[in-house]
């Protein structure tokens, strides 16, 4: 399943030309606003035509300028869950969920009515009008909307973006099931690296209209040169991590490849893959192992490279058993304790530094 | 209670009403996605002529369909001919007054309705595999109905009420041509009809309030209903 996308558009004073492959699973675009994120997937889903250039999934075209193919919105079998839900307001959310599902081919593999509605939480809400619902639910209903339609691709513009944090937290686990436990690829707009570093599998970063990373999110995200592009504060790695114990003092043990990750509980079950986004100004450098220190979490790694920021700050990219994980520090520490390519050094993390936003369900593919 | 002749009046005045609402309706609604929707050159131009009726004196109106539509006029000696359908001093040029009077309002109440259903609904039924028809059969037109009913509504009273365009056009012929205010205004120049003239007042009063409850009543409902509350 691959999604194939090339694009140029000109607006006014705005000039996007874009080129990505986006494999299975989630896809994030993922770029400031005015980037260009949601022209892209309008013109996926064929709500905007394009100057030039072609989009294909999985082999099908659905627009391409050259050879004047345009499929219109409604045969291109692409949902869309927009940022504002959308969910028509003359009708139960039964009969939103079906409305898609009414005009799909008959006998088309997809998504089940019931399995859906599990999924995503409904069951209480079929009976109620869009008007009755929260945002939280509203979007649920959306999400399960699109995906009732039996999509080939599924397109979600910042369908949290509206939301405030306990919504988002509380959408989130849903989307992560979608991506679990569905066949469906997904294009997924963000402006948020929380939510990338979720729910994304694949990283495209975009700015100012063009295409400036594209890989698999553990990769993109442990890269100090994506670091200014997602912005210091929200850089850091994201690791796989297998969840071990849930010690009685409120703390859960997980394994990362270079050693135990002691966090505040998690809502996962033992021996379940989970992916633990670590801040990188969270992660503290030594190159002593330090004794009596608070800190539940010191790893021996390598360093792997170090990348100076224009201001006082650094990025140290350090290998930890098989996990890449990002340092933010100064550049006054990356002379004073040498931090070279190859030096030896213990990574440190406070366990309370990672929240519950930061650990998600799933783990990662690198 | 009423006289054969008076019982005459509102029967012919409640089916030129209803003949011409229920003829101009299709056309309003095209009419106002059209104006609501539409990027063609001379929309304005449309607009405008939608309105005349409104602003013109509706003598001039009236006189301008009997150019039109009467047996000498281009359209009128058409349809005459192709289909054998005849305006002029005709009840069926009463419903094509009334209609023509009655139509900007239809419009203007349908527009309204049309520019306030968000564009991204019907965006968002097409992305679910909706054709533009079945995402207007499914989308616009549930959300436009209180408009539309409204429209309606609003229309089938103008059309009841509809006196010079009227009587210009197609005269003032007992049975024919003479709905209700023809119909007041001819016992008003009768000695001694004033009896006659007042019931009919009283009626059409009863008429034009009862239309407007039942639209408010309709309005209500579908809206209620539409926004799912």
């Amino acid at each position: 399943m691959t999604v194939s996308v090339s694009l140029r558009h000109q607006f006014d004073g705005f000039a996007l030309d874009v080129a990505f492959e986006a494999p299975g699973g989630v896809t994030a675009l993922f770029g400031r606003s005015g980037s260009g994120k949601t022209t892209v997937v309008n013109a996926v889903a064929g709500l905007l035509r394009p100057d030039a250039g072609r989009v294909s999934v999985d082999g099908r075209v659905l627009v391409d300028r050259a050879s004047g193919v345009f499929v219109p919105p409604h045969r291109r079998r692409v949902g869309y869950v927009f940022q504002e839900g959308r969910l028509f307001p003359h009708m139960s959310v039964r009969r939103n969920l079906e409305y898609g599902a009414r005009l799909a081919p008959r006998g088309e593999a997809g998504a089940r009515f019931d399995d859906v509605v599990a999924m995503l939480g409904l069951g209480a809400l079929l009976d109620r009008g869009p008007s009755a619902l929260s945002g939280g639910e509203k979007q649920r209903v959306a999400v399960g909307r699109a995906l009732l339609s039996k999509p080939k691709l599924l397109l979600m513009d910042e369908p949290l973006a509206a939301l405030d944090e306990a919504r988002k937290e509380e959408i989130l686990p849903y989307l992560e099931r979608l991506r679990d436990e569905t066949a469906v690829p997904v294009l997924y707009v963000s402006h948020s690296v929380a939510e990338v570093a979720r729910l994304a599998t694949t990283v495209v970063m975009l700015n100012a209209g063009r295409v400036v990373r594209v890989g698999p999110v553990g990769e993109v995200m442990a890269d100090p040169d994506a670091v200014p592009g997602l912005g210091v504060r929200e850089a850091g790695a994201v690791l796989a991590a297998r969840v071990v114990a849930h010690h009685e003092d409120g703390l859960s043990e997980l394994a990362i490849s270079g050693g135990p990750l002691f966090l505040p509980r998690i809502e996962a079950a033992v021996g379940t893959g989970v992916r633990v986004r670590i801040h990188a100004q969270d992660v503290m450098l030594a190159r002593d192992k330090p004794g009596r220190i608070s800190a539940l979490n010191v790893l021996a790694a390598e360093v792997v490279s170090v990348r100076l920021g224009e201001g006082p700050g650094a990025i140290v990219q350090l290998k930890a058993g098989a996990d890449l994980i990002l340092a933010r520090v100064t550049r006054r520490s990356v002379e004073g304790l040498d931090l070279r390519p190859g030096v030896a050094c213990f990574a440190v993390l406070k366990s309370v530094a990672v929240g519950k936003s930061d650990v998600g369900g799933g783990g990662v593919v690198l | 209670m009423l006289s054969p002749e008076e019982w005459q009046a509102l029967v012919l005045s409640l089916e030129v009403s209803a003949l011409a609402v229920a003829l101009s309706l299709p056309l309003g609604v095209l009419t106002a996605l059209a104006l609501a929707r539409g990027r063609f050159p001379g929309r304005q131009w449309l607009n405008g002529l939608v309105h005349l009726p409104l602003v013109l004196p509706p003598v001039v109106t009236g006189y301008l369909l009997l150019l039109t539509f009467g047996r000498q006029g281009p359209v009128g000696a058409l349809l005459q001919q192709a289909f054998g359908i005849t305006f002029a001093f005709r009840w069926t040029g009463a419903a094509l007054a009334a209609g023509v009077m009655a139509f900007p309002l239809m419009v203007r109440a349908i527009r309204l309705a049309v520019e306030a259903v968000d564009p991204k609904l019907e965006q968002a039924a097409s992305t679910l595999g909706a054709s533009r028809l079945r995402v207007f059969a499914t989308v616009t037109l549930p959300l436009i109905l209180p408009g539309v009913v409204a429209g309606t509504v609003l229309a089938f009273a103008r059309a009841m009420g509809e006196f010079g365009a009227t009587i210009t056009f197609v005269s003032n012929i007992p049975g024919q041509t003479q709905t209700l205010p023809l119909a007041i205004y001819s016992f008003l120049q009768q000695p001694g009809a004033e009896g006659a003239a007042l019931r009919l007042v009283a009626i059409s009063v009863v008429v034009a309030m009862a239309a407007l409850l039942l639209a408010e009543w309709v309005g209500t409902r579908v809206a209620r209903r539409i926004s799912g509350a």
